[in-house]
């Protein structure tokens, strides 16, 4: 049970390609192949998306992804025993052009062995001002059943409701921006059923113990996130976004981030870096002071103040261009690999593998390799 | 930012939806300016799967989430 938080997946699959409200996204698949590896956790997979037009007005979209997770993190380390996994998700959409407007529809499946969540999504996006502005405004529904794999009899809901609107805008002939305000609510069963918390218990050699941690069952969250694209005087281009973040449980974030592309012959390279801070939440305690010390408790490390960088490094080739080809009904093609080098630093979250007094441990540290390569056929 | 600023600020695009309907407002980027735009190197979601899967790492490892957009590349003006 470890990627569970569907609902941005599904509007994101769900607005793909339609900043421009006018046109229907370009027909095209994508065959991905993903890897993350890092603190432990080494999660692969692929994930191929194939869209299709229908006619004029319609553009349908299918993804199917995969994750094979083998995970001795540092959680499982300390609380409970390494295990392996998988979890498949699939997703149906569907786009409708009328004039300047372009209707979506998405479901989204994901099924684990002790976790399943279906999330249905709609949006509409509207091109204005001559075409210079488009307005997208989205509403997802999530469906989440949580289980426990060592409990058949354990079996929790959780819902989740999404609204959205987005601005996406041509300021001048080498600038765009787009400007994204978002709500989450959440209902029901919120924490993780296998994870614990640490209090102090002179009764134990270590000096503490861990009991299940248990959450508020609601949480709303708002977030607000702004960028922009410039074309440099060669054809190059910039980009810079920034996000703020605040929910129900204190938790408040900033995050940042600069890219540069840069084409050259058939290439296209591009580097990223981004940067995540966030307090947080309000209950959560690296080591509360006795057992059920408070009426919430969580130790999750997602949910305490933390700060992230993350290094991008991205080539892609285009080894088919759309000039006049002999591959067929295949217009144009590329394959892009990328690597994010992505490093934690955790303010409130101690390393217990070092077995060191209460109180002297390490603040724990993450470092993540996350690589892809994925082909890309137009037609 | 409560839901009720998230409502304030739904009216105020829906005004700006209906006001869009009352005259036409002049393109100051016009559609013959528009090819750098066009341009891939200018989309800013060009690749839908990949930019998926890594907000869903992000999402996973931290704990905001939302407000990156979902929308997609291009400008809409080839």
């Amino acid at each position: 049970m470890i990627l569970r938080r569907l609902t941005s997946i599904a509007l994101l699959l769900a607005l793909a390609g339609n900043a421009f409200a006018g046109v229907l996204p370009d027909d095209r698949t994508d065959l991905l192949y993903h890897l993350y590896d890092g603190g432990g956790v080494e999660i692969d997979g692929p994930s191929v998306l194939v869209r299709k037009k229908v006619g004029k007005s319609v553009s349908l979209v299918g993804n199917y992804y995969v994750d094979m997770i083998s995970s001795a993190s540092i959680d499982v380390v300390t609380t409970a025993s390494p295990y392996t996994e998988e979890r498949t998700q699939w997703s149906l959409g569907a786009d409708y052009l009328h004039g300047n407007t372009t209707m979506s529809v998405n479901y989204v499946s994901s099924v684990e062995s002790d976790y399943d969540a279906s999330t249905y999504s709609f949006s509409v996006s509207q091109d204005m001002f001559g075409d210079l502005t488009t307005l997208t405004l989205s509403y997802a529904l999530g469906d989440d059943i949580v289980r426990r794999s060592d409990d058949p009899a354990f079996m929790r809901d959780l819902d989740k409701q999404n609204y959205s609107i987005g601005i996406t805008q041509i300021l001048t002939k080498n600038l765009i921006a787009q400007l994204n305000f978002e709500t989450l609510t959440e209902e029901g069963f919120l924490n993780n059923p296998y994870r614990s918390v640490r209090y102090a218990d002179s009764g134990s050699a270590l000096g503490y113990s861990f009991e299940p941690e248990l959450y508020p069952n609601t949480r709303t969250s708002n977030a607000v996130g702004m960028r922009a694209r410039y074309f440099l005087p060669y054809r190059a281009a910039v980009e810079g976004e920034y996000r703020y973040f605040i929910d129900t449980w204190d938790i408040e974030s900033h995050t940042g981030s600069l890219s540069y592309i840069h084409p050259w012959r058939d290439l296209t390279f591009t580097g990223k870096f981004r940067y995540h801070s966030q307090t947080g939440a309000h209950f959560y305690s690296d080591l509360f002071s006795r057992s059920e010390a408070t009426n919430f408790r969580g130790r999750d490390k997602e949910i305490s103040a933390l700060t992230s960088y993350t290094f991008m490094l991205q080539a892609a080739y285009e080894f088919l261009s759309d000039d006049g080809n002999d591959w067929g009904f295949i217009k144009k093609a590329k394959v892009t690999g990328s690597l994010n080098l992505l490093h934690i630093d955790y303010d409130e979250f101690s390393d217990l593998r070092a077995l060191e007094p209460i109180g002297s441990e390490p603040l724990y540290k993450l470092d993540a390799d996350i690589f892809q390569i994925f082909f890309t056929f137009w037609y | 930012m409560n839901k009720r600023s998230t409502g304030r600020i739904c009216l105020t695009l829906f005004v700006l939806l209906g006001l869009s309907a009352c005259g036409p407002i002049e393109p100051w980027v016009k559609p013959y300016e528009r090819d750098r735009l066009a341009d891939p190197i200018m989309a800013l979601d060009g690749d839908a799967v990949s930019v998926s899967y890594i907000q869903h790492v992000y999402e996973a490892r931290e704990g905001a989430r939302g407000g990156e957009g979902g929308a997609g590349g291009g400008c809409g003006c080839n």
